[in-house]
């Protein structure tokens, strides 16, 4: 997180067979718009893809939609896998169907924010900019 | 000329002309559908001046077929009520149908999981916590004998919402019928099979394009010849409407994937009226309640001129439109869910009154879980008091000849054929979803919608108006058991270990060899599931030979 001046860069990722993309695809649209450099994985991505991906395009901060229900599972193996890879200094946020009462579950998991349905685009976009700091 | 004569006509608009300017009509706030077209505070008879009511209208069963496919509508059949439903194991899930229907769903409607949905098995160690998640997880014949354990074939109506392996779990499903000694021309049911709209809407795709229309040529062409009664596909506005179209858009791409699937199966031959007294859709009804109705008589008038001029279907049956309808999933909203009960209720009943042959209500949870035996519960019971309790059912068609209907309808019905002109000269349907064009489009229009709700422009209770502050979160959640998920692991290794498994390697290379060649692949499907081959194992062989669709994903 240490390049000044440069633009916020966001993967935004979909992990396993979920095929729901609006709320993903109106959020990284959402994130272009405010001026940041945006990596849309397309659907069906596993959970070393996205590693994978957010290492290689050194992005600043990682989203992951899940509309399946099956949370739990991946993000807690995104977050593995990315301390694995030394690459857990980046932002994690996810969004989705997701029951309030799970929230508290994916932060331990070492998740910086859960960003559930009706959620307004700016307060995403203002939570990433206060994180990550002016550029 | 219409109905009215001319002179007659050219009163009523100085009329109301006069009356407009007498009431100020043009200072109030103007009003617009959601797809942008204006409203005015009220219709006369001069707003439909060319209405012919033989020629627009005509009769229910009857060319052009706006009042309806059915003659005689609800009078001699309600519509079947379509709950969606499926999880966990098949036992669970069949646990689940036979609940539903002692509450008197009427239909089946089975919702499978994502495994098997996308062609996997639930031994698959990357996708566990998929396993049974948002529908049932069938692995094999032997779940989908479980699945219909005391559940005739030949008697309950069922839907599949399946997609890229539909052409399996119709080999299931037959083989399960002859199973139940049920005989092939009285298995009813349709399968969703609509794999264009997975493209650019719903996400379920495998295979690319070519193959894929290939594999429903081959699904059309075995329900035409040997399950006559089946329907082979319910072409989906729903989940383009979801993913950000308008009513008019929703109604336009479906048709222009409906087309690709007649012509694919007019390639091989196959008669027009030989399956288009089957082909189905699913539509979105949200809350623009006139307009809803209004697309819905004006899809009918054009499906009909579809089928009769640019086909030649000899065959009335051929010329209607046939539909489930009920409520849409993304006009609910996670705050304030009870009023998810209401949105249910207003955009079944105008799901009701457009005519629709099969009707699924969504439940209130839909923005915080998998959907509740309660919430289910409430979703039936809505469609169940318009059909009972109100007169609705009584009559059909009976918002025609509304002066605002009918100017709405042909409203519609221009903007719909424009929208379906547009994308034919620019090249046609498959290229807009191979290039991304139609992805772009819609991620644009979703991306809006939302700014919209965000800025108040559109109203959303709950979201930008009667905002309850600290509201609690009172949704009971969908209880998912990990047992299920184990039981089916252990059910699927032991079908591996089980089964004649040289058997199993014959069909599966026959498989490979037809889908290499030109042969219909249900036949070599048929003889992969008597084997108990595995739904992972027949995609594999199918991704082998046909390889996999590439998304666009440069859309932003």
């Amino acid at each position: 997180m240490a390049r000044s001046n440069a633009p916020i860069r966001v993967l935004v990722a979909k992990p396993g067979l979920d095929g729901h993309d609006r709320g993903a695809k109106v959020v990284a649209k959402a994130f272009v718009e405010a001026g940041m450099e945006v990596i849309y994985t397309g659907l069906h991505q596993t959970v070393d893809q996205i590693v994978a991906a957010a290492v290689q395009e050194d992005v600043d901060v990682v989203g992951l939609s899940i509309m399946s229900g099956a949370y739990m599972g991946y993000t807690r193996r995104v977050m593995e896998r990315l301390r694995d890879q030394k690459a857990d200094d980046k932002l994690v946020v996810v969004g989705g169907v997701i029951p309030a009462a799970h929230v508290p579950a994916l932060k331990e998991f070492g998740v910086n924010e859960v960003f559930l349905p009706g959620t307004r685009l700016d307060d995403i976009i203002d939570y990433v900019k206060g994180k990550i700091g002016p550029r | 000329m219409g109905d009215i004569e001319k002179s007659k006509i050219e009163d009523i608009a100085r009329a109301q002309q006069e009356w407009e300017e007498k009431n100020k009509a043009s200072r109030i706030e103007k009003k617009y559908t959601s797809t942008g077209i204006g409203i005015k505070p009220l219709y006369t008879p001069a707003d439909v001046p060319d209405l012919d009511y033989l020629r627009d209208i005509g009769f229910p069963g009857d060319y052009p077929m706006v009042r309806g496919g059915h003659p005689l509508g609800y009078r001699t059949k309600l519509w079947v009520t379509r709950q969606y439903a499926g999880f966990g194991t098949a036992a669970e899930s069949n646990q689940r149908f036979k609940y539903l229907a002692k509450e008197g769903n009427t239909g089946l409607n089975i919702a499978f999981d994502l495994v098997t949905q996308m062609g996997l098995d639930s031994d698959n160690p990357e996708i566990e916590e998929e396993v049974g998640r948002v529908g049932v997880a069938i692995d094999s014949l032997e779940d989908m004998e479980v699945l219909f354990d005391g559940i005739p074939l030949d008697k309950v109506s069922t839907a599949f919402t399946i997609n890229a392996t539909a052409p399996i779990i119709i080999a299931m499903y037959y083989v399960t019928a002859e199973k139940q000694g049920v005989s092939p021309d009285k298995l009813g049911g349709t399968v969703q099979n609509d794999n264009l709209k997975e493209y650019f809407s719903r996400g379920a795709f495998i295979f690319p394009v070519q193959p894929t229309m290939r594999m429903t040529a081959d699904l059309f062409e075995f329900c035409s010849k040997v399950i006559p009664k089946y329907i082979p596909v319910s072409v989906c506005g729903y989940h383009i409407r979801e993913s950000g179209a308008t009513s008019v858009q929703e109604i336009a791409f479906a048709f222009l994937n409906a087309i690709a699937y007649i012509e694919n199966a007019l390639s091989r031959g196959l008669d027009i009226d030989s399956f288009a007294p089957r082909l189905s859709f699913n539509f979105a009804t949200l809350m623009g309640f006139f307009e809803e109705i209004a697309k819905y008589r004006a899809a009918r008038r054009i499906w009909a001129r579809i089928l009769r001029d640019r086909f030649g279907a000899k065959d009335p049956k051929s010329w209607r439109m046939l539909y489930i309808a009920g409520s849409t999933g993304g006009s609910f909203t996670r705050r304030q869910p009870d009023c998810n009960v209401i949105r249910g209720a207003i955009e079944t009943l105008a799901s009701i009154i457009s005519g629709a042959q099969a009707s699924a209500t969504h439940t209130k949870d839909e923005g915080h879980t998998i959907p509740t035996p309660e919430a289910q519960i409430i979703a039936l019971r809505t469609q169940q008091l318009i059909a009972y309790e109100t007169d609705v059912p009584n009559t059909i068609d009976p918002l025609a000849g509304s002066y605002f209907v009918e100017s709405l309808t042909n409203e519609m019905e221009k903007q719909i054929e424009a929208t379906m002109a547009e994308v034919e000269a620019n090249g046609g349907i498959i290229k807009a979803i191979e290039e991304g064009w139609v992805q772009r489009l819609l991620m644009r229009q979703a991306y809006e919608d939302r700014r919209k709700v965000e800025l108040g422009e559109r109203p959303l209770i709950g979201e930008n108006m009667f905002v309850m502050e600290e509201e609690k979160e009172t949704v009971a959640l969908h209880y998912a058991d990990p047992k299920w998920v184990q039981e089916q692991i252990r059910r699927v290794r032991a079908l591996k270990e089980r089964r004649d498994n040289a058997r199993v390697k014959e069909t599966l290379d026959a498989l490979g060899r037809a889908a290499r060649g030109k042969g219909n692949i249900m036949y070599p499907l048929i003889d992969a599931v008597r084997a108990y081959a595995t739904l992972g194992e027949m995609t594999a062989v199918l991704k082998e030979v046909f390889g996999e669709f590439k998304e666009p994903v440069n859309i932003f």
